[in-house]
This record gives C-alpha cells, sequence and structure tokens, in this order.
C-alpha cells in the first residue's frame, strides 16, 4: 500500500512538503522496497548520492529490525518518509523516515552496545542494527513499548 | 522480488580473492561464507574480499563476515576487503570490521599488502 498525502507543518514546526507511506507485509526482502522509496525520494530532493547510500542503508537496518524481531499482531511494517522544509519556505531541508511495527516491543536502553572485541567471541554475532542506523543518520529516536516500536531517524538534505 | 548474490572467485599465488555481486544479507553472506571456507579447505590462509560488484549490505550479512574475521583469525590467516562503496566503508568502520580485517581503496593496493 501507497499512501501519499500534502500536510502543513509537524510539531517541530517544520513544513512537511511531501508524505508517502508504505505498508510493508512482513516477508523477505521487503526492506529493498522501502530503500529503492528512500532512494527515489532523497533524489527528488537532490540529495547527495553518498548521503542517499547511507539512507538507504539505514531504512533497510530499520525495516530488518521490525520485519524480523517485532512479531507485530499486523503482519505490516509502516514506513513513513516525509521531506520537511524550514517553518516558512518551500525549499526541502530534510528527510525523516518514520519505521512503525505493532509488535512486541523492547528496552532501547537495556540494549548493550555492540563491540566487535566482544562479538568475534561471541556465538551470535548479530545485533549491530541500531548501532549502524544512529552512525549513518544525522538524528535518531527510537520509542518503544507494549505497543509496538517507532524509530525516527532524519537525514538533513 | 530477490536480489541475490553471485560469488565467484580467483585463485592466485598462494592467495584467492572472492568477488560478490549484489545484496549481502542473510544468504548472500552465507554464498560468502561457503566459498572462504572451502578456500581455507583448500589450504588458502590470505583472502581478499572484492565488492565492487554490491552496492548494499545489511547488518545480518556483515555478521556473517564476522565469522569469517573470527576464523581467520583462529588459522592466523589474513583476509582483506577492497572496492567498497563510501557507505559500505563507513559501516563497517562504524562497527569496527576494519581493526581485524583491513580496507583497501583497490585490489592493487590490497595484494600487495596482504602478500607481504
Amino acid at each position: 500500500m501507497i499512501r501519499l498525502a500534502a500536510t502543513d507543518k509537524d510539531m517541530a514546526g517544520e513544513a512537511v512538503l511531501r508524505e508517502v507511506t508504505l505498508a510493508l507485509p512482513m516477508v523477505p526482502e521487503m526492506e529493498i522496497e522501502a530503500s529503492k522509496t528512500a532512494t527515489a525520494i532523497a533524489e527528488s530532493i537532490h540529495m547527495s548520492a553518498d548521503r542517499i547510500d547511507e539512507v538507504r542503508m539505514a531504512v533497510v537496518e530499520a525495516c530488518i529490525n521490525a520485519l524480523e524481531h517485532s512479531r507485530s499482531s499486523e503482519h505490516e511494517v509502516f514506513v513513513t518518509f516525509e521531506v520537511l522544509g524550514d517553518a516558512g519556505g518551500r525549499d526541502p531541508q530534510k528527510l525523516r523516515i518514520t519505521v512503525r511495527d505493532s509488535g512486541v516491543g523492547f528496552s532501547p536502553e537495556a540494549l548493550e552496545e555492540p563491540s566487535i572485541a566482544e562479538k568475534l567471541r561471541a556465538p551470535r554475532k548479530r545485533g549491530w542494527g541500531l548501532k549502524i542506523i544512529r552512525g549513518l543518520m544525522d538524528e535518531v529516536e527510537i520509542r518503544s513499548g507494549s505497543g509496538g516500536t517507532t524509530v525516527v531517524m532524519s537525514k538533513m538534505r | 522480488m530477490t536480489e541475490s548474490l553471485n560469488v565467484t572467485v580467483d585463485r592466485r599465488d598462494g592467495m584467492a580473492v572472492i568477488y560478490t555481486e549484489g545484496y549481502i544479507n542473510n544468504q548472500g553472506g552465507e554464498e560468502i561464507a561457503k566459498a572462504a571456507y572451502k578456500l581455507l579447505d583448500e589450504g588458502y590462509k590470505v583472502l581478499l574480499l572484492n565488492l565492487a560488484g554490491t552496492k548494499i549490505v545489511n547488518s545480518i550479512g556483515i555478521s556473517i563476515l564476522i565469522e569469517i574475521i573470527e576464523k581467520m583469525l583462529e588459522i592466523e590467516g589474513k583476509l582483506g576487503f577492497c572496492c567498497l562503496t563510501p557507505t559500505i566503508e563507513k559501516t563497517f568502520h562504524i562497527m569496527g570490521l576494519a581493526q581485524y580485517a583491513p580496507i583497501f581503496k583497490d585490489e592493487d593496493a590490497a595484494l600487495g599488502q596482504l602478500r607481504s
């Protein structure tokens, strides 16, 4: 499902110039579909190629986390892409991406930051998604609870 | 829709180069691991992963690359990466992979360093 909408201003006073929402079924490789949408929207606001690549990778990681771990009862993950401008202007300033599931949630504060030295000794090598997202995006916020998880991440143009 | 990974291997002078083309996800990582472990079984202890044909990876695929690094450390072999996109290189640095498997700009630089 793709929903397109034009809205006015978000709570931070930034103008939402364009908004697209994908509803991804929880089947393998849906993260690639989200990454293609991210690429198309980032290209439309003339983000540099390297920054688009970073957005794409962060979207892949956020979607994988939701698709693999959320155990969402809706069996869908929602990804919203918003092009934001400054309060008065029409020029795109930022791409904000929200990945939301209605799964079991987790405690972000309780997660230990992975380290390569420990992972090399550990039987389980995974658990890097949030670290990668934080390293690639300019702003990241994670809200999680019994109603699900929402990851909001932004990249300046 | 499936984003598959193609893996090819070039054996040369006691070392081997593994070329990837496509998405390094879970299945892609397993394909690379299969190729790498086969080379180790053949006696190769110096491996180069040339990712010129890979534009996107995910952390599950990279976690399998960490398994390969662990194996190389165990046998006191050498593993390097070359021809990474800037984002994949940045991601490897975020994760700390470069501390254990050097990253080279191109294949010539990698082969020169890994042989020494």
